[in-house]
């Protein structure tokens, strides 16, 4: 047998979203770990803020990597849905997908688009901005404008405070990621090969607590900051 | 009368395959590339055969009528398959494998070839397991057997009830390895329908492509039939609802004698037919029959019962059963060979003592081996009190790990828990003996075409064995025929490419437009399976499981009756050059009403009951075997093989006589 | 129940170019022990004496194991049962007076022939392409006993050799991807010492083949293993990605 093999082919297409998913997730949990500490305590939070955005090796290496994962598995997941869609010309008349997989694998793309549109409010709310102070204005500071005190917690605060709509958004935001993620966990194993019958089902496990958990965080730091000030 | 010349090399059994080995003339590989070969089905037969002549180098055009070769209905034995590799040292051997199958076959096959079929049956094994086959295996990792059909070793090679899936699927990927080459040429969704011969010698066939509806001429230098066993001539069979006799039969048309038509095997252990709607019957392994007990009520007050669900099978009482096989055959009780307990089985039924509604079937029942198991369980796990209640459930879980997924294929039919309440099994058309009549080199009588598997005649003579169908097909396509059809070939290197332009081509390609042509324009008012179920009536009453001469000189008479009737009535919707379902299956079933009388004409021909040929009027009177089958060595020990002459009623019949030198003629006996 | 009366609505496609439609037709005095296809033969029966061209659709053995049958019924592969082929779906998963939509394994790579008969050649090229283990069909191999094979794996091989090639997998996968087909063969002989040599090779060989076939690409929903007559898992779809990424890291 000689290899025939040209280019990626579609199993190394879903191992690049697999991976970039990986990469997503593990920074979920980050950014997750750091939100909190602004329940516990708005120094703390403050300081690792701080940290954050103006470390090197974070800003230099990790963010550009964040944006590479994000822009790629949107824009791959995209494509994939396209091509998917064009692997069947002709729709069936009556489908009944609910007999046999679960609404959250067959409808990634619903529940990837809602999260695309939530980053799109979350860069307005943050992200924007805070390249904005940072890398147009040139403040590096980190420092509310004429004080001592560092502006991250009150900016988080503020976005929050008396604003029920876009704390609902968050809300429902954050349940489409859950349902994004309580496939994706596993199915990122799947991709990579990995499957085990000693340890597939804990995986299993472990995505749904997961998929649940995480998003519950970020949702309790927006109600927290919500019901609280 | 002629005699036919079976072309058996000479010297000791033992040695006549390898002797012919070294002297057979070989063709040079430079030469093979100049060489065509068609290949007709691919099932193991065929598959193997396809792959196996193409890796050798000559160009092989492949055709089945399915989608892809894969689906051929070698796919559907589940069984296993014989070989004597001796692995179990229980004292196999290629002589034991070899007399078991003569035999098993009531001293009506070739000894020649049944020798060296039990020798290349260990190669068989050895490319399997190296093409990826997955047989089953014991824990140190080595192949398991188990024993098949009676016999005294376990020598049958499984993959669980899928055997003949994966031994196809094997074959299927030597083909496309060969595909892949280009040294294969696969035509899926193609059908033969007529074979053309160019100075005596098979040249090539015509096929219809069932998608486009065209008619295709191809031409080869020899042409293989691997295509199978015709028992959809009873409409009902295990078979699938597309194996046909039509690439046999017009090769017999053309001058290939066919071979003992009237060889049928009726498998007893079938799920019954349900009601008139029934398209095919599906089979159970026999292997059921190692614990299962085979009864009917003694009472016709309870068989009525029973039919209108007055009565549950379960509540009839031990003394108002009847174990009829235990009854009449006490040393080999349920295990009788499969003619035996299929005549039995008819018999009861006929008596009136069927069991379901339509009144033909009998029951199979495990509750005896559920309790004997459980009570074997208890002792081993020490429990000394165990109650009825966990002897069943632990009798019920041995029974489930031996035929599970039998028990699931049964209860999915017919919505029936065998655990519970008795399987019901009906006998049923499962494997054709018959078949075009071939010599030692397999060759037809008709000059460089071939049959091998079930499409031949040769190596299962009266009655086959269980497990050996498996092991003829890949016996005749992976080293039989690969090594025969050299020697023919060889005197063939200097013919060139044969062209497809002559008018012999022409004449086979005007006669098969002009047949498909008079079907669709006929525009009679009845359905091609209405002609079909007619014929299958009459072969199951008059052909079937016993034959009388009363009933075959009437049968013979209903099917020419009925094939007057095909031509002048049948409707065949749709055109002739399109895809057309109904067309394939017009064509098929104006074989079957040819063969049909050929198989009766056979059938009153051989005047005595020989393994699955069973004649009212040859059975033994007085003595301990009183009424059982009685062959007749000393009139019929021969092969019949038709010549076509124009009608079936009018075959020509040539006699090869059977010579037995090295297994002494016995009759059988299980009382 | 031995009267049942039932409305199907089925896909009619004279040919490949026709553009097809949806078809209402009635059937009646369909027995609950009748197969799907012996229902379907009762229809056909009924449109011949009418005068009207039979439904075409593919089916041979009738028994589950050929894999010829491919009817999508009531919006699943091989209908409502699990585990079963349609033609061992019996009617009696029906009640009296049901529609029951009737339609081909939809997808890019299985065009339409006519009416419920679609070209699943595409399967066959994918095998061409590396379904196949390299040794010649001399007879000339080692002994059979040669080679232990530990029994766990010759298990799994088996289960993934299972496959009869029926295609339920791409026709019920949203993407219409054909991985669990795939992943069957290269799992089969990725599991066994004979097929290791050519392993890595022929899962590369066949993915390309199968994606030049216009199949989709596997989101892991695994609706395929639910719908899979012969139950393969989902684990052999894992093995392949496996056999695929090791083959292009090493």
């Amino acid at each position: 047998m000689a290899s025939k093999v040209q280019g990626l082919t579609s199993i190394g297409r879903k191992v690049i979203m697999a991976l970039t998913g990986f990469f997503l997730m593990f920074f979920l949990l980050q950014h997750l770990s750091i939100n909190m500490m602004s329940v516990v305590s708005a120094e703390l939070f403050n300081e690792v803020s701080h940290f954050m955005g103006t470390n090197p090796i974070v800003q230099g290496l990790l963010q550009p990597i964040l944006i590479f994962s994000v822009v790629f598995h949107f824009v791959w997941g995209m494509y994939l849905e396209y091509q998917n869609n064009q692997a069947r010309e002709i729709k069936y008349a009556m489908y009944k997908g609910s007999a046999n997989a679960s609404w959250m694998s067959r409808n990634m793309i619903i529940s990837g688009l809602a999260v695309l549109a939530f980053l799109a409010l979350h860069f307005y709310d943050f992200w924007i901005p805070e390249m904005n102070v940072k890398y147009i204005q040139g403040d590096m500071s980190g420092m509310l404008s004429g004080t001592e005190e560092y502006r991250y917690y009150e900016e988080l605060v503020h976005k929050f405070k008396g604003q029920p709509i876009r704390v609902v958004l968050y809300i429902i935001s954050f349940v489409m990621l859950s349902l994004h993620l309580l496939h994706g966990f596993q199915s990122s194993f799947q991709s990579v090969g990995y499957n085990s019958t000693k340890y597939t089902p804990i995986i299993k496990i472990a995505g749904n607590i997961f998929a649940i958990a995480i998003p519950a965080g970020f949702v309790l730091v927006a109600l927290v900051h919500f019901l609280s000030h | 009368m002629a005699t036919l010349d079976g072309k058996i090399p000479a010297g000791p059994i033992k040695d006549k395959w390898t002797l012919y080995k070294d002297m057979v003339d070989l063709v040079n590989p430079a030469n093979k590339r100049n060489i065509d070969i068609i290949v007709v089905g691919t099932g193991l037969a065929g598959g193997s055969a396809a792959a196996t002549l193409a890796e050798q180098g000559y160009n092989v055009k492949a055709f089945c009528y399915q989608d892809s070769p894969r689906r051929a209905h070698s796919i559907a034995a589940q069984g296993g398959i014989n070989a004597a590799k001796n692995y179990q040292g229980d004292g196999d051997s290629v002589h034991r494998l070899f007399y078991d199958t003569v035999k098993g076959g009531d001293y009506r096959s070739r000894e020649a070839n049944v020798h060296r079929l039990a020798e290349v049956s260990t190669n068989i094994i050895d490319q399997c397991v190296a093409q990826g086959v997955p047989f089953a295996r014991d824990y140190g990792g080595l192949l398991d057997n188990r024993s098949f059909g009676g016999v005294l070793v376990s020598r049958t090679f499984y993959a669980k009830g899928q055997t003949g899936q994966q031994l196809l699927l094997g074959a299927y990927s030597a083909m496309n390895r060969q595909i892949a080459r280009g040294k294969i040429q696969m035509f899926n969704r193609h059908e033969m329908l007529d074979l053309v011969i160019i100075d005596g010698k098979a040249r090539g066939i015509i096929a219809r492509n069932l998608v486009t509806g065209e008619i295709e001429r191809h031409s080869a230098h020899a042409v293989v039939l691997g295509t199978g066993g015709y028992g959809n001539v009873f409409f009902l069979s295990t078979n699938a609802m597309g194996s046909n006799v039509t690439a046999a039969w017009k090769t017999h048309r053309r001058g290939a004698y066919f071979a003992n038509p009237c060889f049928t095997q009726i498998h007893p252990t079938c799920i019954p037919r349900s009601g008139d709607y029934q398209s095919k019957l599906t089979l159970m392994s026999e292997s059921l029959r190692n614990d299962g007990r085979i009864w009917v009520p003694a009472r016709l007050e309870d068989v009525e019962a029973i039919r209108s669900g007055r009565l549950k099978p379960t509540a009839i009482a031990e003394e108002h059963r009847d174990y009829y096989l235990e009854r009449r055959y006490p040393a080999f009780g349920n295990l009788v060979p499969r003619d035996v307990a299929s005549r039995a089985a008819k018999e009861r039924c006929d008596a009136g003592f069927g069991v379901n509604a339509t009144g033909e079937a009998v029951y199979l029942d495990f509750a005896a081996a559920i309790v004997r198991y459980g009570e074997e369980q208890a002792t081993i796990k020490g429990e000394k009190d165990a109650t009825d209640v966990r002897i069943k459930e632990l009798g019920k879980s041995v029974v489930e790990a031996k035929y599970g997924n039998l028990f699931d294929m049964y209860k999915q039919i017919t919505a029936d828990n065998p655990y519970e309440t008795p399987m019901m099994i009906y006998p049923a058309v499962h494997y054709t003996m018959g078949g075009l009549w071939v010599d030692y080199n397999l060759m037809t009588t008709v000059q460089g075409c071939y049959a091998i598997g079930e499409a031949n005649f040769s190596e299962h003579g009266a009655n086959r064995l269980g497990a050996s169908a498996l092991m003829q097909g890949l016996a005749d396509g992976y080293f039989v025929l690969p090594y025969t059809i050299g020697g023919y070939l060889s005197k063939d290197i200097r013919t060139g490419k044969i062209s497809t332009d002559s008018p012999e081509f022409a004449e086979a390609e005007a006669n098969v437009k002009q047949k498909l042509e008079s079907l669709v324009n006929n525009k009679g008012t009845k359905s091609v399976d209405y002609y079909h179920k007619k014929l299958g009536n009459i072969m199951w009453n008059k052909c079937g499981m016993s034959r009388n001469e009363q009933g075959l000189m009437e049968a013979m008479t209903e099917i020419a009756e009925l094939r007057d009737d095909f031509y002048k009535n049948v409707s065949v919707p749709g055109g002739a050059y399109e895809l057309n379902q109904e067309l394939e299956k017009a064509g098929r079933v104006a074989d079957f009403l040819e063969l049909g009388e050929l198989f009766a004409k056979d059938a009153l021909d051989r005047n005595e009951s020989c393994g699955g040929h069973f004649r009212e009027e040859s059975v033994e009177v007085g003595g301990p075997q009183d009424g059982e089958a009685l062959r007749d060595d000393e009139n019929y020990a021969y092969v019949s093989a038709w010549e076509f002459t124009g009608k079936p009623s009018d075959a020509v019949l040539h006699k090869e006589q059977l010579e037995f030198n090295d297994i002494e003629l016995k009759q059988r006996s299980y009382k | 129940m031995d009267n049942m009366n039932l409305t199907l609505k089925i896909w009619r496609q004279k040919n490949a170019q026709d553009k097809g439609k949806m078809t209402d037709y009635n059937v009646t005095g369909i027995s609950e022990h009748m197969s799907f296809l012996e229902m379907m033969d009762v229809l056909n029966e009924q449109l011949i004496n009418s005068g009207d061209e039979p439904v075409a659709f593919d089916h041979d053995c009738r028994e589950g194991i050929c894999g010829s049958c491919s009817m999508f019924i009531n919006g699943e592969a091989h209908g409502p049962v699990k585990g079963t082929t349609t033609c061992q779906l019996h009617m009696r998963s029906f009640s009296d007076g049901d529609t029951i939509y009737i339609e081909p394994f939809r997808a890019k790579a299985f065009p339409v022939i006519k009416d419920l008969i679609v070209d699943r050649s595409a399967f066959d090229r994918i095998q061409h392409a590396g379904g196949y283990i390299s040794i010649n069909t001399s007879g000339n191999t080692q002994d059979a006993n040669a080679t232990p094979i530990p029994k766990e794996n010759a298990d799994l091989a088996m289960d993934a050799a299972m496959c009869i090639g029926c295609g339920a997998c791409v026709a019920t996968c949203k993407n219409s991807s054909a991985m669990l087909f795939v992943g069957a063969k290269v799992s089969q002989y990725a599991l066994l010492p004979q097929g290791q040599v050519e392993s890595k090779m022929r899962a590369q060989n066949m993915v390309a083949q199968m994606d030049a076939e216009g199949f989709g690409n596997c989101t892991n929903t695994g609706a395929c293993m639910v719908e899979c007559p012969k139950g393969i898992d989902l684990s052999n779809i894992a093995r392949l990605n496996r056999e695929l990424l090791s083959g292009s890291l090493t």
